[in-house]
């Protein structure tokens, strides 16, 4: 690891001061799970590490007007055995007890899940989150990609790490990003970016501004996430499926079903969730939404066994939120 | 303001800096409004990074240690290269084995993945600090008794881990066990006898709280 500069701001305003205009100037450091690596690896090596952890206004988990505040800071274990979220969003409880290990979950945040870089090989050995050989050619369409997008035409094909991220896409969610010059709101779908050329990164985020809460929209859904790993425990999901339903009596009257670790970014089963609406879920609907959420994938050469995993883990991801026993 | 300035200044020049000291350096500037002071902002701000070998304080195992460290300097490497203290372990140093679990404000979590600076005023505990010199506390003990180990590499983060699990749920399921154990890994492939252990270390532990 490059030696670097070390800030401790309390307040954001601190902290904004210390932000540079350039990813190599500073970093933000909350739980230090991945950055910390990223570094040891000289991934990135900026002049400067902000911690953000001794920023009171960004911890803490509340309801706020209509909506559930995550605080940025928030760790995932706290997340996980919060009895509001528990109660209201089970998909964002589940996808929170997924991640890694309990180490990580006391260490790792929600923000920071969220702007986790991605687990791509070719990335995190110095190859570019376009992943590109010495001659400018695109190494993982014709290399190693079994863990690669299903979803993606290029030029991006690493999958989006995020583990909260098809919870709170589905839930409907947004981040809220402050800097200097004020605060902007995005919804946790367009947070993320494919990006398409050298440079971009793959959140809509600058150097010098900070994630400072998640909200969380409080009209009641039924939700759900199901994810599918190699090892049960301590593995990044092969993919993740995130719903949230909302229905009277049994009949859909919106379906939400986001993708995870199949895409770039959080991907959107559009034509599933039409197909659902006006419909109850049984085990033959879900099945019919799993076909459609795949429909339109383009696996890489190693990678197509993701279309069936992605299927059932959709299906049985419906069901579980509407409580049907298939 | 130009007093507190030039203390701050001090404060890191002698290198002397503690958590109080760093802190109330990076109180000023905040208050600073206005045209005129940018200079002084500035300079505020400058004072508000550590770079450089600094000298921090460590709650560890009970007892406040100081230590030379750089911002960079993980808390793994902390306290097994400056501090003496090696029951922690150094092998993936990417927060994915567990060799290095220590508990820091009552958590499991990896040494490796924690600046050293970002433990100041947190209770670290490590292995050392479980039981009193020749004794073994009742995990330790439980991991003996069930042949948790064959190499031992694992072991300190095993029972650390196992300690924090027992802390938060005196009396788990055996899938609440392995869902609580899974940041560690043995590869000697110890995960029965682990499990028994854990179990085992709840039950004394119970028969002596209750």
């Amino acid at each position: 690891m490059q030696a670097f500069e070390y800030g401790n701001p309390t307040t954001l305003k601190d902290a904004f001061g210390l932000l540079g205009s350039n990813w190599s100037d500073a970093e933000i450091l909350a739980g230090g799970t991945d950055i910390l690596s990223l570094m040891k690896d000289y991934i990135t090596s900026p002049k400067r590490v902000v911690n953000i952890k001794g920023i009171k206004e960004l911890g803490g988990i509340a309801r706020k007007g209509g909506n559930v505040r995550i605080g940025a800071t928030v760790t995932l274990d706290d997340l996980a055995s919060n009895a509001v979220i528990r109660a209201s969003f089970p998909s964002l409880t589940q996808a929170a007890l997924g991640v890694a290990s309990p180490q990580i979950r006391n260490m790792g945040t929600v923000a920071g899940d969220l702007c986790q870089r991605p687990r791509c090989w070719y990335y995190r050995r110095g190859f570019g989150l376009l992943a590109k050989g010495p001659n400018g050619e695109m190494l993982v369409p014709n290399g190693e990609n079994k863990y690669h997008a299903i979803f993606s035409s290029g030029p991006a094909y690493f999958v989006s790490a995020s583990t909260l991220g098809p919870a709170l896409v589905a839930l409907g969610a947004s981040v809220t990003i402050a800097s200097a010059s004020g605060n902007r709101s995005v919804p946790v779908e367009k947070f993320f970016v494919s990006p398409s050329g050298d440079g971009q990164r793959e959140i809509d985020l600058k150097p010098n501004e900070i994630v400072t809460e998640i909200l969380i929209p409080a009209p009641a859904t039924k939700n759900a996430t199901y994810e599918i790993r190699e090892r049960e425990l301590l593995d990044w999901p092969l993919t993740a499926v995130s719903v949230a339903l909302r229905l009277s009596g049994s009949t859909v009257n919106s379906a939400s079903i986001a993708l995870g670790h199949v895409a770039p970014t959080i991907w959107r089963a559009s034509q599933a969730e039409k197909m659902l609406v006006g419909k109850t879920i049984t085990a033959e609907t879900a099945e019919a939404a799993g076909e459609a959420a795949v429909a339109n994938a383009t696996p890489l050469s190693q990678n197509a066994y993701k279309l069936k995993l992605t299927k059932v883990a959709v299906k049985r991801a419906l069901l579980q939120a509407a409580g049907v026993k298939a | 303001m130009s007093s507190q300035n030039d203390s701050t200044k001090d404060n890191l020049t002698k290198s002397a800096f503690s958590r109080r000291s760093w802190l109330r350096g990076a109180g000023i500037g905040t208050g600073v409004v206005g045209a005129g002071v940018l200079e002084q902002e500035a300079d505020a701000q400058q004072a508000k990074v550590m770079s450089g070998e600094v000298e921090i304080s460590l709650n560890l195992n009970g007892r406040p240690r100081s230590v030379k460290v750089e911002p960079r300097t993980t808390l793994l490497d902390a306290l097994r290269n400056r501090l003496d203290t090696t029951g922690a372990k150094r092998v993936c140093d990417r927060g994915t084995c567990g060799a290095c679990t220590v508990i820091v404000g009552g958590k499991a979590v990896y040494g490796c993945t924690m600046l050293a600076v970002d433990a100041v005023g947190k209770n670290i505990q490590t292995i050392e600090g479980l039981a009193p010199e020749g004794q073994l506390h009742p995990v330790s003990q439980a991991f003996v008794n069930n042949d948790a180990q064959q190499c031992g590499y694992c072991t300190p983060g095993f029972v650390m881990a196992s300690k924090a699990l027992l802390d938060r749920n005196p009396n788990p399921t055996v899938e609440q066990v392995e869902k609580g154990m899974a940041g560690n890994i043995c590869r000697c492939g110890t995960y029965v006898g682990v499990r028994k252990a854990v179990l085992e270390a709840a039950k004394m532990r119970g028969g002596s709280n209750a």
